[in-house]
Formats: C-alpha cells, sequence, structure tokens
C-alpha cells in the first residue's frame, strides 16, 4: 500500500518535471517572439521615406548615413579579420601539433578573446587605436576594434569547418602527390567554404548589433562619411542614441524595426548555410 | 624544395596565428599602462572599496558599481539560470523533432538579437511595466537584472545543451532499463552525468550578464550611489564606464580605464574557470 502510495507520487512528480520543462521552452521562446513582435508591431508604421534619406537633419532624423557606415565598418572589418582567422584556423587544424605549450596558449587566448565584454575593446580602440595610432574617431578605429573583436568567431567557425572536412578528401590528394599547402588551399578549403561563411555571416551580425566598442572609436556623427578617417555612427549607435536622447521615439522605434529585420535576414542566412554544410555531410 | 617551401608556409601560418596572442598582450597591456596611474594615486584599497564616486570631488570609489555589476548580475542568474537549463534539457531530451527545427533557429536568433535591441525593449516595455506594477521610477536593479535573464538564455541553452547531448546514451538506457521513466532517467542521470557542462554554461551567462553595457545603461537608472534596493537605480561598471568616458579627463579618465582593468580582470578570471568546467565535460576539445 504504502509502496503504491509512493510510486503515485514519484509519477506526479515526474509529470510535474516534464511539465516545467515544456513550461521553460515556452517562456524562453515566447520571451522573443514577444520581443520582436512587439517591435515590429510598434515601429513598422513609423517606417517612410524619409527615413532613407541621403543627408540626416533633425527634421527627417534620416537612418541611412548610419546605414552607410555600418556597411563601411563590415567591409572594412572583415577584409581584416577574415584573412586572418581563417590562416589561424588552418594552422591550427592543419599545421600545429597536440600537445604543443605554445598552441595550447593561444587557444586559450582566442577563448580569452571571445569572452572579452565589448565595452573593454571600446576602450581598447579608444586607448590605442584612436588615441596612440592617432586614427581619431574614425571609421577605420571602430573597424580595427571590431575586427579583433569578430576573430575569435572566425577561427573557430573556420576551425569547425575545416575538422569536418572528410580525412579521405586530404588522402585523395597527397595520393595524387599534391603537397600539404596545395591540399589545404585546393582540396580542404573549398569543402569548408560553407562552414567559413557561416562564420562570416555570424560575424556580421555581432558587427551590426555593436554598440559599446564603437561608440568610442567611430564616433557618433549622424552624416555619411568621407573617408576612412571620417567618424560615423552605425546603426546600433544610431538606435542607442536616439533612445537616451528621447526626442525621437518615432525614428527609434523605426530604427530598431530596421535592426531587427537585418539580424532576422543574417540569421536567416547562417541557419541556411549551416544546413548546407550539414547536407554536404 | 618543396620541404622547405612547406615549412615556409606553416612558419608563416604560425606567425598570423600568432595574431590572437598579440591581441590579448596589447588590450592587457593598454589598460594596465592606463589603469595603473590612477591606482597608484588614489591606492588601491580606496578605489575598490571606496564607497562614493563623485569625479568633481575627486573621489573614486567604485565599490558601488561592484556592487550594482554584482547584483544585477545575481539577479540576472537567478531568473536565467532555471529557465536556461530547463529549456536546455527540454531541447535535449523532451522536445519533438519537428518543434526541434523551429526552436533551434529561434534560440540562435535569441543569441543574435543586438544588446541595443533588448535595451531599447527594456526601454520601452519592462521600464513603465515595473514603474506601474511596483513603484518607483521604472529604471531598476529589477529590470536590469530581468532584462539581462532574458538575454543569457541563449547562451546557457546553448552551452548546457551541448553539455546534455554529449552525455552517452547508454546512462539513459541503463535507466530507462532499471524502470525509471522516461522523465527520471533524464533528471537523475544524465543531468547530474553533465554536471560539469552546465556548470560552464552557468559561468558562460555569468560572463556575458557581467560584460553587458548598453542593455543595462538603458534600463538600470545609473545612480552612482550605493545599490539602495530592488527598485532603486544602480550603476554597473561596465555603464560606468560608457557613461562617462565620453568627457573624463586627466585623472578622472584612468580611473575609468582602471574601471575596465577590474572588469577584465574578473572576467579573464570567469573564463579560465569556464574553460576549466568545459574541459573536464568534453575533454580537451
Amino acid at each position: 500500500m504504502v509502496n503504491c502510495l509512493k510510486m503515485q507520487a514519484a509519477t506526479t512528480a515526474s509529470n510535474l518535471l516534464g511539465i516545467t520543462v515544456w513550461v521553460a521552452a515556452g517562456v524562453n521562446i515566447l520571451s522573443l517572439i514577444f520581443l520582436i513582435g512587439y517591435i515590429l508591431a510598434q515601429g513598422i508604421s513609423y517606417l517612410n521615406w524619409e527615413l532613407f534619406a541621403f543627408e540626416y537633419t533633425t527634421q527627417n532624423v534620416s537612418l541611412f548615413p548610419a546605414l552607410v557606415n555600418t556597411v563601411l565598418i563590415i567591409v572594412i572589418a572583415l577584409s581584416l579579420a577574415a584573412p586572418l582567422g581563417i590562416c589561424t584556423a588552418i594552422y591550427f587544424v592543419e599545421y600545429a601539433k597536440k600537445g604543443n605549450k605554445l598552441v595550447s596558449v593561444m587557444d586559450i587566448t582566442t577563448d580569452t578573446l571571445a569572452g572579452i565584454p565589448s565595452v573593454v575593446y571600446g576602450l581598447f580602440g579608444l586607448l590605442f587605436f584612436v588615441s596612440y595610432l592617432q586614427f581619431g574617431y574614425s571609421l577605420l578605429a571602430g573597424a580595427c576594434t571590431v575586427a579583433i573583436m569578430i576573430l575569435p568567431v572566425i577561427i573557430r567557425t573556420t576551425e569547425e569547418a575545416l575538422q569536418a572536412v572528410p580525412v579521405s578528401y586530404k588522402e585523395g590528394s597527397y595520393a595524387l602527390g599534391a603537397n600539404k599547402l596545395r591540399t589545404v588551399f585546393v582540396v580542404v578549403l573549398p569543402a569548408a567554404v560553407p562552414g567559413i561563411l557561416t562564420g562570416i555571416i555570424l560575424s556580421i551580425g555581432r558587427i551590426i548589433g555593436e554598440t559599446a566598442a564603437l561608440i568610442y572609436t567611430a564616433g557618433t556623427v549622424a552624416q555619411l562619411p568621407e573617408n576612412m578617417f571620417s567618424s560615423g555612427r552605425s546603426l546600433a549607435v544610431h538606435l542607442y542614441v536616439l533612445a537616451s536622447e528621447g526626442l525621437f521615439m518615432e525614428q527609434a522605434f523605426a530604427t530598431a524595426v530596421v535592426l531587427v529585420i537585418i539580424t532576422v535576414i543574417i540569421n536567416l542566412a547562417s541557419t541556411w548555410m549551416a544546413g548546407k554544410l550539414m547536407r554536404g555531410n | 624544395m618543396n620541404l622547405q617551401k612547406d615549412k615556409f608556409f606553416k612558419n608563416s601560418f604560425f606567425c598570423i596565428a600568432f595574431v590572437s596572442v598579440v591581441a590579448v598582450v596589447m588590450i592587457c597591456s593598454c589598460l594596465f599602462v592606463g589603469g595603473m596611474p590612477a591606482l597608484e594615486k588614489i591606492g588601491v584599497k580606496e578605489f575598490l572599496l571606496g564607497t562614493k564616486w563623485r569625479p568633481s570631488s575627486e573621489l573614486y570609489g567604485i565599490l558601488p558599481m561592484i556592487l550594482g555589476s554584482m547584483y544585477v548580475t545575481m539577479g540576472a542568474l537567478i531568473f536565467g539560470v532555471p529557465i536556461g537549463i530547463l529549456t536546455a534539457i527540454f531541447m535535449a531530451r523532451f522536445c519533438p523533432r519537428k518543434l526541434y527545427r523551429f526552436f533551434k533557429p529561434i534560440v540562435e536568433l535569441m543569441a543574435g538579437i543586438p544588446s541595443v535591441i533588448y535595451g531599447f525593449f527594456g526601454l520601452v516595455v519592462l521600464v513603465p511595466l515595473v514603474r506601474d506594477n511596483l513603484g518607483g521610477t521604472g529604471s531598476s536593479m529589477l529590470t536590469a537584472a530581468l532584462l539581462l535573464g532574458i538575454m543569457i538564455l541563449p547562451t546557457i541553452v546553448t552551452v548546457a545543451e551541448a553539455a546534455l547531448r554529449a552525455v552517452p546514451e547508454s546512462y539513459y538506457e541503463g535507466a530507462l532499463a532499471l524502470g525509471a521513466d522516461h522523465v527520471r532517467s533524464v533528471f537523475f542521470t544524465i543531468v547530474p552525468a553533465a554536471k560539469s557542462g552546465i556548470l560552464a554554461a552557468i559561468i558562460l551567462g555569468l560572463g556575458r550578464a557581467v560584460g553587458e553595457t548598453m542593455a543595462v545603461i538603458m534600463v538600470a537608472g545609473n545612480q552612482t550611489r550605493m545599490p539602495q534596493g530592488l527598485l532603486e537605480g544602480v550603476r554597473t561598471m561596465t555603464t560606468n564606464i560608457v557613461i562617462e568616458m565620453g568627457y573624463a579627463t586627466d585623472l578622472h579618465y584612468d580611473a575609468l580605464i582602471a574601471t575596465a582593468l577590474v572588469l577584465f580582470l574578473f572576467i579573464v578570471l570567469l573564463n579560465l574557470s569556464f574553460s576549466y568546467f568545459k574541459g573536464r565535460m568534453f575533454g580537451n576539445g
């Protein structure tokens, strides 16, 4: 009798736990759906063509210059970080010997870079690129700062992609008489392209969302840049400035909508890429 | 000839790979060189334990900000850890395959949403919500903790899910064979076996919460006094840097760099313990 009751209690507890797990997952998903839904529902009606005017004025509060700045920062940062990150990953996967002290130091520093908060990157960028190298508040300084920030993302995703390439590809290449370098660049790297692209898309997402690392490196000028040494705010910085000033809340909502839509597109693209990689294997 | 060439390329790849080491060393030295003068002038004890931050009267104590960061982070963990870990358990063991195809991208999207968007959401939704229901101005420790709790969810879910999936299937099957039902098998064999990995997930979430800046700025109120209560405003170390960096000069400027140095050391410590637990869970990979 007692045993029977115990069993029943255990089953009830099991059921309760099972339900809790579903509820927790529901809370998780709903919080995101609510966040996106709310911003879209509130903000979409504030979108208009004036926001995409060529020049920023206090009348139109155009986000177009910020958009251009963001794209420029992405292009410069990627052209710095992508080659470095991909070569680093090649070294880790194809050349580095396991157990080498120096290699494990590099491993730890890569993890450290991934964990440093963006505000510390921002401060570093301000001290080093803006002041020490005298770039001033500029797109270049901002791009250099975020380039270091996205380096671990590119390294880790490229590493994973390279490791996923079947050994038989390499063996086939060696059997045909190719040397290591040729094998890496002609056989392994092309096979890993979808994985590497996933990493690059993720990095683009990181840069688009970045505020703390850019606000004191790229600055907050709301106009189109003349060259790499002009200061310019990115889209995320633009939203932060609008929201914290509180003068243009409608435009802030519209900017948030644009940012959310870009983020969703980028995430879809990276999921699609990763799916392609999975099918490829 | 070919061997020589191969060796040359190996060495050049090595040099490039060294970039991450160089970057960390540069960041470290910049913070130390920039922050040390302030620490010397103010005094380490006065800086870390001083309860007043008043740059206008040359008072630089960051204890309010250290406590602010700690309280807000703890609050975020109270919200985020149970939901995050339960969601990870759901993803790894309860989720029907069809639903998983929809859930996984959503968690990834959650990680990809910019912090300034979270902050904006907090500002227009959570702040009024707290103000209207609980009183105060709404920009408070509670609001920041709540928002950060949501923000660290994807981090915790992703790492904890990987940990749960790394547990050998035989554990689960063994528990089933002994007569435990699905829920008990998961909670009493798989979850304990993934303990280190789950701890790693929590530490990573903790690091995210401590380092988060823009979202906190927009909802925390940012008063420099010692934390007064759940519904009062609070300032964290990260927000202190961003708020005052724009106009700080001389000692004030250096004191902000020193704040970043403290933050940086704290994060490095967290990262090392994360690597330790990750290593215990997944081997060295």
